[in-house]
């Protein structure tokens, strides 16, 4: 890769946002969350497609898993009608615990593989689950005048 | 993530509403219908409670006033939450997304010269067989997921939109509908316990102390009707549940057979139980806007209230045909016929026709689509 970045902190500080890509929302089967698994443009010269396409099916896994429909759904339903929903004072419900874990995979995921790229990832939820964010970052030390243009043409010539 | 600037969500929230308690409750300007709800109901339990139940408990069982006291506190409850909850709203798009959106949008249209107003921005999508058309809405600057619409009172896309109730004084949505539905139902449960009550106190005082009979008509004449109406909305929620269907969808007959044969319901799962239990007992999920550590205490989206004749139910049609102006009327014109109580409503036979007419109001509205 032409930029390295070793952690998110220096991403942060020595790096300029270039661009920004969106991966809306697939709607094939339905309203249930799920996110287009086609890859970007942009980023085909800073990640590989593979390391990608893992990291979105895996966080439409857990959407699905969380909106999973079963026994425990229903029976926290129903529990939660019973005592007029003042059971989520004391306990948080399924959907919320993998929001969770999806959090700590995202973060997991920048720091490991993205933020080396001068990529970052944005939690769907902080858009309102309507797209996953992806930033591209460019080294502020390379050439100012690309900072506008597609990561092809923006990575440095050192 | 990026950055954490120092202002709320709350405080930048481009919808029409306002917030109290540091965020952790969202309103509108104009909440009046609301706490007319509000009033009506804790004035008709209150009467109940303090002038009938005595009396049952005495003479009856002291189960009656414990049952209707937890009817009562689970109304108001899931009044509280299908107001105070956040029903679903679409954050609007950043800049940087509403951007992409328009370069995506253009790319597919083709250039077009000044003053030339593109074709309206469509998406098609197959869902289960069924090809789905989603709107781009031009105030939130995406394109809507299906099932959302945009909620002209309240200024925001809502997901899952039902109708904008003001008697709830919200939208009622995809995270609120089992609240709305839950208040609606225990409502319509209370009214028929305290109308039968109400009735029985009567009939057993009137065999004791031989009470007036014009007491016993008009009143329960009215009261009959509000049960009624109010059965009747939970009964078409009802129906709405086992079909997955939403108020919207049903008014405007997005899945009916009457638009093209082989029409379906491309959300429904088949089953009725399935669909209840999908409905009711789904997920519930986070907030965007929650800055509160309190999960339970989500946000109200009250709106202005409109006062403007609404569209009214399908259902309203079917029960009201004489009507031009179908609505509901309140099921809180229950009035306690003791004797020590003066009656809010004339008790004379001479009731005018009319009064019943201007004390019915329109219950809930399904808000006209924005930005199409």
């Amino acid at each position: 890769m032409a930029t390295e970045f070793h952690n998110l902190q220096e991403l942060r500080h020595s790096a300029s946002l270039a661009n920004k890509v969106f991966l809306q929302r697939d709607y094939s089967e339905g309203t249930t969350c799920r996110f287009q698994t086609k890859f970007p443009s942009e980023l085909e010269s800073r990640i590989e497609r593979t390391l990608f396409e893992d990291t979105v099916k895996t966080l439409n896994n857990y959407y699905a898993e969380a909106e999973k429909m079963g026994g425990q759904s229903y029976l926290e339903g129903c529990l939660a009608c019973a005592t007029a929903y003042l059971i989520f004072l004391c306990m948080e419900t399924r959907y919320e615990k993998v929001l969770k874990k999806i959090g700590r995979y995202i973060q997991e995921q920048n720091e490991k593989i993205y933020a080396p790229r001068g990529l970052l990832i944005t939690d769907p939820i902080e858009r309102g689950m309507r797209v996953i964010e992806i930033s591209i970052y460019e080294d502020r030390g390379s050439s100012g005048s690309c900072s506008g243009s597609s990561s092809t043409s923006g990575s440095s010539a050192r | 993530i990026i950055t954490r600037t120092h202002r709320r969500k709350w405080q930048i929230f481009p919808g029409r509403n306002r917030f109290y308690c540091n965020g952790r409750v969202m309103m509108a300007r104009q909440t009046g219908v609301f706490y007319l709800t509000l009033v009506l109901i804790m004035v008709t339990s209150g009467l109940f409670f303090a002038f009938d139940c005595p009396f049952l408990a005495s003479n009856l069982t002291p189960a009656i006033p414990v049952i209707g006291g937890v009817l009562f506190v689970f109304v108001l409850g899931m009044l509280f939450r299908a107001s105070f909850s956040d029903p679903g709203v679409l954050p609007r798009a950043t800049p940087d997304e509403a951007a992409d959106l328009e370069r995506q949008i253009d790319g597919a249209n083709g250039p077009s010269g000044p003053g030339y107003r593109p074709p309206p921005r469509i998406r098609e999508v197959v869902i289960n067989g069924q090809t789905v058309k989603l709107k781009y809405c031009f105030t939130c600057k995406i394109f809507r997921p299906p099932r959302a619409s945009h909620c002209s009172l309240c200024d925001n896309c809502v997901e899952r939109f039902d109708h904008h109730c003001p008697w709830v004084g919200n939208c009622v949505g995809k995270r609120n509908y089992r609240f709305f539905y839950l208040f609606v139902l225990s409502l319509s449960f209370l009214t028929v316990f305290i109308f039968a009550f109400v009735i029985t106190h009567v009939i057993l005082r009137s065999n004791r102390t031989g009470f007036l009979s014009a007491l016993k008509d008009s009143p329960v004449v009215v009261c009959f009707f509000s049960v009624w109406s109010i059965m009747g909305l939970s009964g078409f929620h009802t129906y709405l549940i086992s079909s997955n269907q939403t108020t919207n969808e049903d008014i405007k007959g997005s899945w009916s057979t009457k638009r093209a044969k082989d029409n379906y319901n491309p959300y429904s799962y088949g089953n009725i139980l399935t669909n209840c239990c999908a409905a009711l007992c789904g997920i519930l999920d986070n907030l965007f806007i929650s800055s509160s550590s309190l999960p339970f205490l989500l946000f109200s989206s009250f709106s202005s209230i409109s006062l403007l004749p609404p569209p009214s139910l399908s259902f309203l049609l079917h029960l009201s045909p004489s009507s031009s102006l179908p609505s509901i009327s309140l099921p809180f014109l229950l009035f306690s016929p003791s004797s020590s109580l003066p009656c809010l409503l004339s008790s004379s036979s001479s009731l005018p026709p009319g009064a019943a007419g201007s004390l019915v109001v329109r219950i809930c509205r399904s808000a006209t689509e924005q930005g199409s």
